[in-house]
């Protein structure tokens, strides 16, 4: 039989590979269970011993989407036929539609918020971690120590001054408040990040730009930022995931106008106590961008790990 | 096509009292059309001149003209000069193609598609690699990547080429070949080249100009036939030459002048046993066959000495052989020439 140094044994690859498996299945179980509560009818969802098979129901979906009103039986068989199969839901609980509920705003909040940081966020930071790349600052390890700094502490801990700071301001409740927010959280780990992949382009590529025609701005769009690909969309993704599932700030400056997804989940209140189908078609809903996003960068983020792997 | 003319030029790297000088108030006049070699050691400011010239430095001192232009303070892009990288020249996220595209599509030279096109299939027929154009940059080998960065270069007509060790990451068969091409390029084009190598068979075989540098400092500049044959220091005499030229005491052998305090002697002006008054005998320690030609290590008197002979002699470890310079160099204590 065959040796090698570097190739790993059948046996390793197959301890290795139980291992991968047995940690994937224990994150995600309970995504799994999120996933299947939402397509539960209440009772089922609350049911002891829990049940892992049940007959599947958009009442989760349907409860998550509206808000519903409780008639009187009399009543109910007096409106015309359902129109939908979302009302004929709803009526066998003795309930009708009154309108919609204030989820698909949340939501889109959660995506204003979330991408308009991200994107400020990469954007500052990739211009930052260029000059710091390349340029000679003045004090530039002490400002990128500062930085650094701004994370070392939990951004909780500041949050009465921000939320005093905010109500001055008039940024309470806004979206504008809290881009600036996230992206002022965010951008200490961008910077670093991209400085770190900036640092890894060698200097060669802009002087050759340079020499062929190009100005140092040209420079960077047409020959850094390509080959800083990997290390933006990488960056992009930890900075996304971040203000997408923040929680803490979202429930103390938000409340109406700019509340976003994770402070409104929560509050999806049935009848006769949490309606945990709804929350949990909420949250399953609310996991399919960053999922959509991530899966999209999916090969920068490989090229990523093989990054340095290339001959220099 | 244009010449250069460097006027006592400067650059110093470092803070304050550590600063040191990269390139010595140097001043060089490149002809129109003339293919110059810098040749000098690590460290002896080579690159660091080529930079200057393209316009990557911005020298301390001094002034640089390209034709009748000064060009001291403009950017690269405004000195229209090509450069020929030693590595990570090629653009990775790019084709071939596109990489021979690029300097042309840029704000400075503006070409149209069309003559893109032609000029592209042009330089690709010359560099042969026509078949590779449509390959990712990085999927290329050594000498096919370094082909495409001179194929950069040679797509557009700029005022003088800069190279810098464009050869040196290439094994010894593609770098002969590609020596032979650029060499042949250069003179068709009447192209103005300043190239910068550590190799001197490089510098002997395509320079028309050579200069030495040394620390920072011009030391000579002249012909390769000129710098070989008459070198103005013993640092001139030691940087052309294979094997190196051979140093002794002046006093070794009969003759020297007064001032001179060593002898230069190259190895193929090393006479053997001529049989003539004041030969030195020596004892062969090790014999090299390279095949054209052969190579005595000889110990003479605890000095040793390379020489070379024809490879029909047949001279073996061991042998006591006698030696007479032939038009030796003489130095002085300082290094530089007595004649």
């Amino acid at each position: 039989m065959s040796y090698s140094i570097t190739e790993p044994s059948s046996r390793q690859k197959k301890v290795a590979g139980s291992l991968v498996i047995l940690y994937a299945f224990i994150t995600l179980v309970p995504l799994f269970w999120v996933f299947m509560t939402g397509f539960k009818t209440p009772p089922d969802s609350i049911s002891y011993p829990p049940k892992i098979l049940f007959t599947p129901s958009m009442e989760g979906y349907v409860n998550l989407f509206t808000t519903r009103t409780r008639v009187s039986p009399e009543r109910l068989q007096q409106l015309p036929p359902p129109a939908n199969f979302a009302e004929e839901i709803v009526r066998n609980r003795n309930m009708v539609i009154v309108g919609p509920s204030k989820y698909g705003e949340r939501f889109l909040n959660s995506v204003i918020i979330g991408f308009g940081s991200t994107f400020l966020s990469i954007f500052l930071g990739t211009l930052a971690a260029y000059g710091f790349s390349r340029f000679k600052v003045p004090f530039k390890d002490d400002l990128l120590f500062f930085i650094l700094s701004t994370r070392m502490m939990p951004p909780i801990a500041v949050a009465i001054p921000i939320f005093l700071m905010y109500r001055k301001l008039g940024l309470s409740d806004t979206h504008v408040g809290m881009i600036l927010l996230y992206t002022a959280v965010n951008i200490s780990l961008a910077v670093w990040l991209l400085k770190g992949f900036m640092d890894e382009i060698p200097l060669e590529y802009e002087e050759a730009a340079l020499i062929d025609g190009y100005t140092r701005f040209q420079a960077f769009y047409k020959v850094v930022l390509p080959q800083a690909a990997t290390g933006i969309a990488s960056t992009a993704i930890f900075c996304l995931i971040f203000a997408w599932n923040e929680y803490a700030f979202a429930v103390l400056l938000t409340s109406g106008t700019a509340q976003t997804a994770p402070p409104f989940i929560p509050t999806i209140i049935g009848v006769g106590g949490l309606d945990w189908p709804a929350m949990a078609a909420g949250a399953t809903i609310f996991l399919l961008p960053v999922l959509i996003f991530t899966v999209m960068l999916r090969k920068h983020l490989l090229r990523g790990i093989t990054f340095g792997a290339v001959r220099k | 096509m244009a010449d250069v003319t460097l006027n006592t030029v400067s650059k110093s790297y470092g803070p304050g009292s550590e600063r040191e000088f990269a390139v010595d108030s140097v001043s060089l006049e490149i002809a129109n059309g003339s293919f110059n070699v810098l040749l000098g050691p690590t460290g002896a400011g080579k690159t660091t001149m080529l930079r200057l010239v393209a316009g990557l430095e911005k020298p301390d001192n001094g002034s640089i003209h390209i034709g009748d232009r000064d060009v001291t303070g403009d950017t690269p892009a405004q000195r229209n000069v090509a450069m020929v990288f030693q590595q990570y020249s090629l653009y990775p996220h790019l084709t071939v193609r596109e990489n021979l595209a690029f300097p042309l599509k840029s704000p400075l030279l503006k070409t149209s598609p069309a003559e893109i096109k032609k000029r592209i299939a042009e330089v690709a027929e010359v560099l042969r690699i026509s078949d590779k154009l449509d390959n990712k940059s990085i999927a290329l080998s050594g000498g096919e990547m370094q082909r495409v960065s001179i194929g950069r270069a040679l797509v557009r007509q700029p005022e003088v080429f800069l190279m810098d060790e464009p050869l040196s990451s290439l094994d010894a068969k593609l770098r002969s070949e590609l020596r032979l091409e650029l060499k042949r390029l250069q003179a068709d084009l009447g192209a103005t080249v300043l190239y910068v190598t550590h190799d001197q068979i490089e510098a002997m075989t395509m320079a028309t100009q050579v200069g030495v540098l040394h620390d920072g400092k011009l030391v000579q500049h002249g012909s390769p036939r000129e710098i070989y044959e008459n070198p103005k220091s013993i640092y001139v005499a030691s940087r052309l030459g294979l094997p190196r030229i051979n140093t002794l005491p002046a006093d070794f052998f009969a003759g020297a002048p007064t001032a001179a305090a060593t002898i230069g002697m190259r190895p193929e002006n090393i006479v053997i046993d001529s049989g003539q008054p004041g030969a030195k005998s020596g004892v062969v320690d090790r014999v090299e066959h390279l095949g054209d030609q052969t190579r005595l290590h000889i110990t003479v008197q605890n000095h040793s000495l390379v020489t070379l002979i024809h490879p029909t002699l047949n001279i073996g470890r061991g042998d006591s052989v006698s030696l007479l310079p032939q038009s030796p160099l003489y130095f002085a204590a300082d290094g530089s020439r007595v004649l």
